[in-house]
């Protein structure tokens, strides 16, 4: 199946939202459905009232449209209030505390935030002043769940994260990063330039957000080489909404490109470029993909691009063509691969598979 | 065309082949089930329900056997919305139980366009009932005894709110009694149509009545609420309605709300406009004709 054909009437609709107004009623059914898989529904419904088009969806349809709208600004007020009680918690920490993600976009009203839902939250702090912020985060009633010695082991020892943080009472969950990428990843990169550029926020006082390339880096490097694919092409649609609007500032795509070479992401932009072109008609320049620091053999090009593609059509049972199945598989094992050694990688699995309760990686 | 003109074999065939879009209140749900059970339940307590064109779907859903070595040992059922699996699998002869819970989790976790509480509701002569109950209170043998003695029923679970002018929106699907209460209302009531029990569920056994013929016609009209009433069965208590602070009352439905808090300040003033539209009592009883008599009473 060609990407054109694939993910419709999904796709069409995130490249131009007026595709709404063309859509029948078995295509609006199917076009919930993808959308509510993929979480983007809310964005799309929001999009939908922006163009006015709320007056002419099917009246069947516009029920689901003004529920989406509900949630996504029920989720955009509660991770608000949520962001003012960590920056409460953290009042007294030194060095920038940077809010990433679904928080920093919706905090700082920025072009992914439209009907962005949220799972959790996550926040970046200088690895000296990690023992503290998760002291003074305790004090606030957020807790590490996991009572496992090994789980414990296996973040602290090895990942760029806490395990989850949970409110005891509240039950919202925070993550709270020191680095982009795990410890023993095969791409090293480092967290201070990014604290660094970092941007005071007004409200709440006290919680920064990355520099705008850095945010677009950081969630490049979250879809192409952590490869969480449940939530791949919604953050595919944030970074298309980033590049969107910042492409208008004065020497974007080269000061993307230099930071990708400070921070060694060179390679998560390439492929995050490259996507987000095909699947969602970027506007981004021919020489800027040319000119990206890191690139892969051209050899390799189409079978990445073919386990991407794999990797975001399983959004939804309608997007997939055959072999999904084994191409998902591959990218489970690449992004296990891409975040440890062999060595630390294989006793890992052994222990996530033997242990007595649900496996969970 | 009504569920009941399909025969019990092309029913099974539609839903096998995912050809069946089922009517319910303003939801329709598209079921795709190759069990038995579902073919029968739904005959036997949907068959007054209208089938839709199946152009358009609220809900896609269905139900059957998980995959795996598993099936072969001790067979079971699950639930998919739209491929995703939101509940454990259960014995297979739950499968209806488990659909019956399937639809009620695809209208409370996702129709945000309206205030949906926890509560049953029906209608008489223009004004409607809504009875909040806590788990055991008698709530759901109360709603039977009143659709089966006249009253039209909207919901037994979920009480829609509409948004935009505060009545109460009907779904009329199945009330689903419990335990000792099954065998309360086939005595009282020797008529009623009742599907076929499951038995061990996390409730306990679980049976589900059929809607009255006048609760599905009508589905589509909305009801203006009178009164918010706290059932309570007890034993020995004679049947009394006492009165229920609207304060109270209006803490306990947002308590107990699918999605109060989600509408944030809509909820609120829907919640409110309900209490001031309506009386609420506490209701204590232990004989079904007696509660009765004081609900025909009331509705007078």
């Amino acid at each position: 199946m060609s990407l054109d054909q694939r993910c419709q009437p999904l796709l069409n609709v995130l490249r131009d939202a007026t595709h709404m107004a063309t859509l029948d009623l078995e295509n609006w059914d199917l076009l919930l459905r993808q959308a509510g898989s993929a979480g983007l529904l809310s964005r799309i419904a929001i999009q939908a009232d922006a163009l006015g088009l709320d007056v002419q969806v099917p009246d069947a349809v516009r029920p689901h449209l003004t529920a989406a709208r509900t949630l996504a600004a029920k989720q955009r007020q509660a991770v608000r209030w949520e962001a003012r009680r960590v920056a409460r918690a953290l009042s007294g920490i030194e060095g920038p505390v940077l809010l990433l993600k679904g928080a920093a976009y919706a905090i700082a009203d920025l072009p992914p935030a439209a009907g962005r839902l949220f799972g959790d939250i996550d926040i970046l702090v200088p690895r000296a002043q990690l023992g503290q912020t998760e002291a003074a985060l305790m004090l606030a009633g957020w807790h590490t769940q996991t009572q496992d010695d090994y789980d414990q082991r296996y973040y602290r020892r090895w990942m760029h994260e806490l395990p989850p943080m949970t409110h005891i009472r509240r039950g919202t969950v925070l993550d709270v990063h020191h680095n982009l990428l795990p410890e023993t990843a095969r791409i090293r990169t480092h967290a201070s330039p990014i604290l660094d550029a970092a941007k005071a926020l007004a409200d709440p006082a006290g919680l920064s957000i990355p520099a705008n390339v850095d945010l677009v880096l950081h969630s490049a490097c979250h879809l192409f080489h952590e490869g969480e694919w449940g939530h791949g092409l919604r953050d595919l649609v944030d970074l298309d909404a980033m590049l969107r609007t910042f492409s208008a500032e004065a020497d974007f795509w080269p000061r993307l490109q230099a930071r990708a070479r400070t921070l060694n992401l060179g390679r998560p932009l390439y492929y995050a470029l490259d996507t987000c072109r095909r699947w969602l008609k970027t506007p981004i320049p021919d020489r800027v993909i040319a000119e990206c620091p890191s690139k892969p053999p051209t050899w390799q090009r189409p079978l990445m691009r073919k386990l991407f593609d794999a990797g975001l059509a399983s959004v939804h049972a309608s997007c997939a063509s055959g072999g999904l199945k084994s191409a998902t598989f591959i990218l489970f094992v690449r992004g296990h691969y891409l975040r440890m050694p062999w060595h630390l990688l294989l006793p890992h699995l052994l222990h996530q598979a033997l242990r007595r309760d649900a496996p969970q990686t | 065309m009504k569920l009941a003109d399909l025969s019990l074999a092309q029913l099974r065939q539609r839903l096998a082949d995912n050809d069946l879009a089922l009517r319910t209140g303003p939801f329709v749900t598209r079921i795709h089930s190759p069990m038995p059970q579902i073919a029968d339940g739904l005959l036997r307590l949907y068959g007054e329900f209208r089938l839709d064109d199946g152009k358009f779907q609220d809900f896609h859903v269905r139900v059957g056997p998980p995959t795996g070595l598993r099936r072969w040992l001790r067979p079971q059922i699950n639930f998919w919305y739209d491929g995703h699996s939101p509940f454990k699998p259960l014995p297979a002869n739950h499968a209806f139980a488990l659909m019956e819970w399937g639809l009620n989790w695809c209208v409370a976790g996702h129709a945000h366009h309206y205030l949906m509480l926890h509560a049953a509701v029906l209608e008489k002569n223009g004004r409607a009932v809504v009875l909040p109950g806590d788990p055991g209170a008698g709530k759901s043998t109360l709603t039977a005894a009143l659709m089966l003695s006249g009253w039209r029923l909207l919901s037994d679970e979920i009480t829609l709110i509409d948004r935009d002018d505060g009545l109460l929106v009907g779904l009329a699907r199945p009330v689903s009694l419990k335990n000792a209460s099954i065998d309360v209302i086939r005595r009282a009531f020797p008529d009623a149509v009742i599907g076929a029990p499951a038995y061990d569920t996390h409730k306990g056994t679980v049976a589900h009545v059929r809607p009255s013929a006048d609760s599905v016609a009508r589905v589509g009209e909305k009801a203006r609420p009178a009164w918010v009433i706290f059932p309570r069965w007890r034993e020995g208590s004679p049947a009394r309605l006492s009165p229920h602070s609207r304060a109270d009352a209006m803490l306990h439905t947002a308590s107990h709300a699918f999605n109060y808090s989600l509408l944030g300040g809509l909820g609120f003033e829907l919640n409110a406009a309900l209490m001031d539209a309506c009386t609420c009592h506490d209701f204590e009883y232990s004989n079904l004709d007696d509660a009765l008599r004081v609900f025909s009473e009331l509705a007078a």
